[in-house]
């Protein structure tokens, strides 16, 4: 277990570091802005909002939260402190709702969206590649092209053909929204049935987008492990082929558990976009309602999230790939 | 080098790729030519005009009339006034009245509206009919009127003096006028958007700018990663040491969220399209450092670079005429993905309203935004954002054919 153990502190303590460099960046590079933000923040409220006793207890509270006339490291490590107590401030767009209550009821949206239909598209875009290799013929003739033209599709693109086709010309789904607008949110069978319904679209269109790389990525890699010598090597030994198969998946899967941790980021972007199309409410709407609001401490706080549940996805692929990869099993064994 | 060139252009995919990449970049330079117009002028008043040409009804009056007799004139004036919905409506009207079903033909016009005339009152109600309903007959019946008639219909002017009407002229049923003698007509080939903006050329122009901004970010973010997978893996070090530190930190970090912190804080005022395009460079060079720095790690150790090392090259000399000329061929590979996701980017920051500001230029992202905003994609309105998001897939693909194109040639593992 001791190389292992090596293996997951190494990434617990780059999983720290980044996320301690993400916060730092969260803070100050909106402060490294040309211009004073409290007096940007005060302009945009004279726009956007009409309440005067609002805009005058956001002002306070803000002043009051980050202390903006404190010196800057002052301001960072109260900004650290409130923080870590879960308090971003008040929302401007939404007054008088604090952030994180907006968060908290748009986060799960998202999460639940977003990493279910990133893992299903990575399975069956690997599983697709792989077959496409074994294979060949036509099945690989035809699963080659449509994978390249899908992947390359943005992702909004594709929400807004799938919104078009399945929504719009066909009806079988809604075109909206995470449930049904005449309901409310609680347990019943009928809003569970609304929420799976809603879901059905924005959930695929994530997955079609993974597929498509998944696919193309899973196919090279296994053409390279099948011509490699070691299958050869196996054959003239006369070990059977549904054996080799698994071995050369397995060892063509590695790379790609890298490139799912690599990745995802960027295609937590696209489904943040996505979620925008079917205005599903996830995080990627709120940041659309924190941008049209002028919502600063929304958009900072939306942002630290993101980059945590980005993170966090991150060391959990590392560790399974811990696990899963031989090199560090045999740094076990030592 | 020429030789270079030539196996390129041997290679399908990549002539493939490079003839759709030309074919947009043309469009986009001839068209100004041709089409001289604005592209941001608002000409239609109103959201969401559908394509179509575009005919000005006061001058086709005044143009010459023609009389043409077409046998189908009438049915298609009575079929694009008169849709199937609006005849099933009148039947179940008539039904409900109490007219047997086996005596209504709806496909029989001149049959259904004697009916309708004779039968139609709209006083009377029916049990269970709604009140929208009712009024919706009532609708019916008024654009009904005069539908069958044969007459023509007056023009007239109002006299300056006396304020009364005059009759200056009639328009038969069977004229026309031809549209090249009508002085405005106005094509709209993708119809307007939601500013009443003629689509297409819109479409052209932002077309032009969002390829500038993917290569103004595609430059920087590969210019940046050159830089750093160079000087990482050649010196090596501690110089190495902290490169791929700051690398490995901003490779996790999505760069989302860095686009959205950077746009948001320079502010909708300051936004124009190279802002967008220097800080999507500046967050996108992380994955191009590390390919560089993987190339230039197995070149370091090579026979030819040592002797360089040993004639007392300096590094520059040796980064320069040594390195860069065998990775070449990779770095032009990454620039061009750099610059489809560069365009990528733009849109997906423009979806999240974080784009460049909107009376200035159009971008792709930015059309793409406004038609979202405006429902056009729940209303039907394709024409807003489907040529988008063809022109965005149709770069980004002919991006990704070029590179596959030249990986297959450099790499020769690949080739089949």
């Amino acid at each position: 277990m001791k190389g292992y153990r090596k293996y997951f502190l190494n990434k617990l303590l780059w999983f720290l570091v980044t996320f301690v460099f993400a916060f730092i960046l969260n803070f100050f590079l909106p402060r490294l802005m040309p211009g004073d933000p409290v007096a940007a923040i005060v302009s945009r409220l004279a726009q956007g909002m009409s309440n005067a006793t609002g805009v005058q207890a956001i002002y306070q509270q803000y002043v009051d939260l980050f202390g903006t006339n404190r010196p800057m490291l002052e301001q960072f490590f109260l900004y650290v402190k409130n923080v870590a107590q879960g308090d971003f401030g008040f929302s401007f767009s939404q007054y008088p709702r604090t952030v994180a209550d907006v968060l908290k009821s748009s986060i799960w949206w998202t999460v639940c969206l977003q990493f279910p239909a990133i893992i299903v598209g990575w399975l069956i875009g690997n599983t697709l590649g792989a077959l496409a290799a074994y294979l060949k013929g036509g099945f690989d003739k035809v699963l080659m092209p449509v994978s390249i033209l899908v992947s390359n599709f943005p992702a909004f693109g594709m929400a807004v053909i799938l919104l078009l086709i399945f929504g719009v010309t066909l009806e079988w789904f809604p075109t909206s929204g995470g449930y049904g607008f005449d309901l409310i949110p609680n347990f019943s069978w009928k809003f569970v049935w609304s929420v799976i319904v809603h879901y059905q679209l924005p959930f695929w269109s994530i997955v079609l987008i993974a597929i498509g790389g998944q696919a193309i990525g899973m196919r090279s890699m296994s053409i390279y492990e099948l011509n490699a010598d070691y299958v050869k090597y196996s054959r003239f030994m006369g070990i059977k082929d549904r054996k080799i198969v698994g071995y050369v998946f397995r060892n063509a899967m590695l790379p790609q558990i890298t490139g799912l941790a690599l990745a995802i980021g960027t295609m937590v972007g696209g489904a943040l976009v996505a979620e925008i199309i079917f205005s599903y409410p996830g995080l990627g709407s709120t940041i659309l309602t924190a941008v049209l609001g002028q919502d600063y401490p929304l958009i900072s706080a939306t942002a630290l999230i993101i980059t945590l549940m980005v993170l966090s996805a991150n060391f959990l692929i590392e560790l399974v790939y811990g696990i899963l990869d031989p090199r560090i099993k045999a740094a076990q064994a030592d | 080098m020429k030789h270079t060139i030539q196996q390129v252009f041997h290679s399908g995919k990549f002539v493939v790729g490079f003839s759709i990449f030309v074919a947009i970049l043309l469009i986009v330079i001839v068209y100004p030519l041709i089409i001289t117009d604005p592209p941001l002028e608002i000409i239609g008043q109103g959201t969401f005009f559908p394509p179509g040409i575009y005919v000005n009804v006061y001058d086709s009056i005044g143009s010459t009339a023609y009389i043409l007799n077409l046998d189908n004139a009438a049915a298609k004036r009575i079929a694009s006034k008169l849709s199937n919905d609006d005849r099933l409506a009148m039947k179940d009207w008539l039904v409900a009245d109490g007219i047997p079903e086996n005596q209504i033909d709806i496909n029989n016009t001149k049959a259904l509206l004697d009916q309708w005339e004779k039968n139609y009152d709209p006083k009377k109600s029916f049990p269970g009919m709604t009140y929208a309903k009712q009024r919706y007959y009532l609708r019916l019946n008024t654009s009904l009127q005069g539908l069958l008639s044969t007459e023509g219909v007056s023009i007239a002017a109002k006299n300056a003096d006396t304020g009364a009407l005059e009759e200056t002229g009639t328009v038969k049923q069977s004229d026309y006028v031809n549209i090249n003698q009508v002085p405005n007509v106005r094509i709209l080939p993708l119809g307007t958007d939601n500013f009443g903006r003629d689509v297409l050329t819109e479409l052209v122009k932002a077309t032009g700018v969002s390829l500038q901004i993917g290569f103004v970010a595609g430059i920087i973010a590969t210019l940046i990663g050159l830089t750093l997978g160079l000087l990482g893996g050649y010196i090596g070090g501690m110089v190495d040491d902290v490169t791929m530190f700051i690398t490995n930190l901003f490779t996790v970090i999505p760069p989302i969220v860095l686009l959205i912190l950077i746009s948001f804080s320079i502010g909708q005022e300051k936004r124009g399209a190279f802002t967008i395009a220097t800080v999507i460079g500046f967050t996108a060079w992380p994955w191009t450092t590390r390919a560089v720095r993987a190339q230039v790690i197995s070149l370091r150790n090579r026979d030819h670079v040592n002797l360089s090392k040993l004639s007392g090259h300096s590094i520059v000399h040796i980064i320069l005429t040594d390195i860069l000329p065998y990775i070449a061929s990779y770095v032009v590979m990454a620039l061009i993905l750099q610059i489809s996701l560069g365009i990528l980017a733009e849109a997906a920051l423009s979806i999240l309203g974080l784009g460049p500001r909107t009376t200035e230029v159009p971008t792709l992202g930015l059309m793409m935004q406004w038609a979202m905003i405006y429902q056009a994609q729940i209303l039907g309105k394709w024409w807003a954002y489907f040529p988008v998001i063809i022109t965005i897939a149709l770069i980004t693909f002919s991006m990704n054919l070029m590179n596959t194109g030249l990986d297959q040639i450099f790499n020769p593992a690949l080739r089949e």
